[in-house]
């Protein structure tokens, strides 16, 4: 088990390594940022003043090994535009958007393996081909439009919830989160829902999927033959064999939606990371962007490692190889 | 048998196909007595392992049972439905599968499957329920049960896994234990093990047995009575050491002819010509006739069921005359009690 762990944290360490080389190289292809920040009409002087002044004069492996000697001493940096440490303008965005991906992975979890179980304990029905239908539109419709769709609706038309933004956060556990008021929710339920419908038809369409395989399996039978009820044969048999697909894809689409939940943070003027990196992209503010992309890494590798960790309590036989 | 625990009657099992309505069981009948043991017998497409199903009442679409019986301790199974069937089943009959490999739940513990069983019928508390899953580990002769309580399949060999399924399904005592093919995963040394543990079961609890297999090495060591099938019909019944002393049915000779272990080495192995006809595509009359060294111009009309001496039958026009002549297996252990 420590061993496996200390593999992981030796693998995740690569990889950070090896994407901080990519994004600073990508960055640095970007573009100088110096000719976005800087008034046009300034002299040549201030130029170079403030090109000196951000190390941009050096060479990139210069600048390259100044950057991770920072962060290992926990410094990303000091955004162009904010002109605040990154690191606390990041977090400061973080849990708008950890309680926005939370709230989307919860409604496609507990509407999508539901919906999924169901479509594939039936897959003949009315029912079950009526949710296949609506997964497909799930993923396949555009989130902005939906996004822009339920704005009209509810927001415009029916009035019942405001058009965006986001509600009174209160400070729980030094983070501000809005999920803690009714009037918070009211913010949070539309993003959620338009983020969550991708998921909703990628878990649909998954577990239905893993339903189909497993109720045809000998095991089913058996349990049948035994005269279980079959609550207890989809509860206790169905649904552990099903859920390591199940947990992969909740893994990664829980990364992504924190990392890249910028199109619905965008038109719901959702105040979370994702419009912070795009704005700092349109400005070139490249501390941003560089400890943005390295977080979001991090991001990935650890719920990469909590994926795998949660594999061994859900299937014995990848414990003994992991053991072994 | 005047107690008969199981009657199946004229059962009629349909597949609706494309290619038209399979009939995979096409009027079976027979019964089994209390502690007795039925090998049913046949070659795969036979139609043996979809009866033992639909006793069960396990058919899933596209299949259906479209006729017949199959009366348990007077109670007509193919009549019940839904809750009704689910108490039966696991209760009074219960099943035991081919592949010891894909029958437990791998990702379950034997204790979690074992209890849930348990648990089906009974409104006992888990710990009553595991305890009587201890105990019928221990009954299938599982040494020190409590433990393998706590494994997973994947930790245990495939005798042993073989030996739980057979634990569940003598957790409520069923009348009636339908075996599909259960050791024929197994190495033969296992399998000796664990079909002498049958029968002392079948003596010892009275629990009746329908056995069904290919492999008539196992039936002949094992079975009270047989029943031979062929494309979803029996096509030869009666008392086992009878039967493979003395076959009526010419497919039921072929079949014993083809039995390695008897057989000179050296010499070419008689096999039974062709093989099993598409249900799709049945010939009229006798479906064996194809393959029939006795076949005559009376096969393309159906046989008729001939009843022979001590409740034999045989379905076919020009039955093999009795002979007298060695049981098929003279030296080979056997498990059948000495009644």
């Amino acid at each position: 088990m420590i061993g496996f762990l200390i593999q992981r944290v030796l693998q995740a360490l690569m990889v950070v390594i090896a994407m901080s080389i990519i994004v600073f190289l990508g960055v640095y292809a970007i573009g100088n940022p110096i000719d976005v920040m800087i008034d046009p009409a300034s002299d040549q002087a201030l130029r170079e003043a403030l090109i000196h002044r951000y190390g941009l004069d050096r060479p990139l492996y210069e600048q390259y090994f100044v950057f991770m000697n920072n962060m290992l001493h926990g410094d990303l940096g000091e955004s162009f535009i904010y002109r605040l440490p990154v690191l606390s303008l990041i977090w400061s965005r973080f849990p708008a958007t950890l309680e926005l991906a939370l709230t989307a992975m919860m409604i496609a979890t507990c509407v999508g393996i539901p919906l999924g179980l169901w479509s594939g304990y039936k897959p003949e029905s009315l029912s079950a081909k009526a949710i296949m239908a609506f997964s497909v539109l799930g993923f396949s419709v555009p989130s902005f439009w939906v996004g822009l769709l339920l704005i009209m609706t509810f927001a415009v038309e029916l009035g019942w919830l405001p058009s965006g933004g986001r509600g009174p956060t209160t400070q729980v556990l030094g983070m501000n989160l809005s999920i803690t008021s009714l009037e918070g929710w009211s913010y949070i339920i539309l993003p959620a829902f338009n983020l969550a419908l991708f998921k909703l038809g990628l878990l649909i369409r998954l577990t239905r999927a893993g339903t189909v395989e497993v109720m045809s399996s000998d095991y089913v039978r058996f349990a049948r033959a035994q005269g279980l009820s079959e609550s207890k044969v989809v509860g206790l048999h169905v649904l552990k064999n099903i859920s390591i697909p199940i947990v992969t894809v909740f893994g990664l689409e829980l990364g992504s939606t924190l990392a890249f939940a910028v199109v619905t943070e965008t038109v719901f003027n959702w105040p979370g990371m994702g419009k912070l990196i795009i704005d700092s992209i349109t400005v070139l503010d490249r501390p941003v962007m560089v400890a943005y992309l390295i977080l979001v890494v991090f991001l990935f590798v650890l719920i990469n490692l909590v994926v795998d960790l949660v594999y061994g309590q859900l299937d014995p036989r990848i414990r003994v190889k992991a053991a072994s | 048998m005047s107690d008969v625990v199981l009657r199946v009657k004229d059962l009629q099992t349909q597949f609706q196909t494309r290619a038209g309505v399979l009939k995979a069981v096409d009027g079976v009948s027979f019964e089994v007595g209390r502690g007795r043991i039925l090998g049913l017998v046949g070659e795969s497409g036979s139609g043996k392992s979809v009866t033992g199903y639909s006793i069960l009442g396990l058919i899933e679409p596209p299949g259906r049972i479209a006729g017949g019986e199959v009366v348990l301790k007077g109670k007509d199974l193919t009549r019940l439905r839904g809750e009704a069937m689910r108490q039966v089943r696991g209760a009074q009959i219960a099943m035991v599968f081919q592949d010891p490999m894909m029958t437990l739940n791998p990702v379950l513990k034997i204790g979690t499957q074992m209890i849930a069983a348990v648990r089906a019928h009974d409104k006992v508390s888990r710990k009553a329920a595991r305890a009587r899953a201890r105990d019928a580990l221990a009954k299938v002769g599982i040494p020190s049960p409590e433990e393998r309580l706590d494994a997973y399949p994947h930790q245990l060999s495939g005798g042993m896994r073989q030996r739980v399924a057979i634990a569940i399904a003598l957790l409520h005592s069923p009348a009636v234990i339908i075996a599909d093919e259960p050791t024929t995963a197994l190495d033969v040394s296992i399998q000796g093990q664990i079909l002498a543990e049958v029968r002392r079961l079948a003596d010892e609890t009275g629990t009746a047995f329908v056995w069904v297999t290919h492999d008539l090495a196992v039936v002949s060591s094992l079975a009270d009575d047989i029943c031979v099938m062929y494309a979803g019909r029996v096509v030869e019944s009666g008392p086992a050491t009878d039967v493979i002393a003395s076959p009526r049915h010419p497919y039921t000779a072929g079949l014993l002819a083809s039995v390695p272990a008897e057989h000179e080495p050296g010499t070419k192995l008689p096999q039974v010509p062709g093989s099993t006809p598409s249900l799709a595509n049945l010939p009229p009359g006798c479906a064996f006739a194809p393959r029939c060294f006795k076949a005559g111009p009376a096969c393309t009309t159906t046989p008729p069921v001939q009843q022979f001496e001590d409740g034999r039958t045989a379905l076919c026009h020009y039955p093999i005359e009795p002979v007298s002549c060695q049981p098929l297996s003279s030296t080979s252990t056997t498990y059948r009690s000495a009644s």
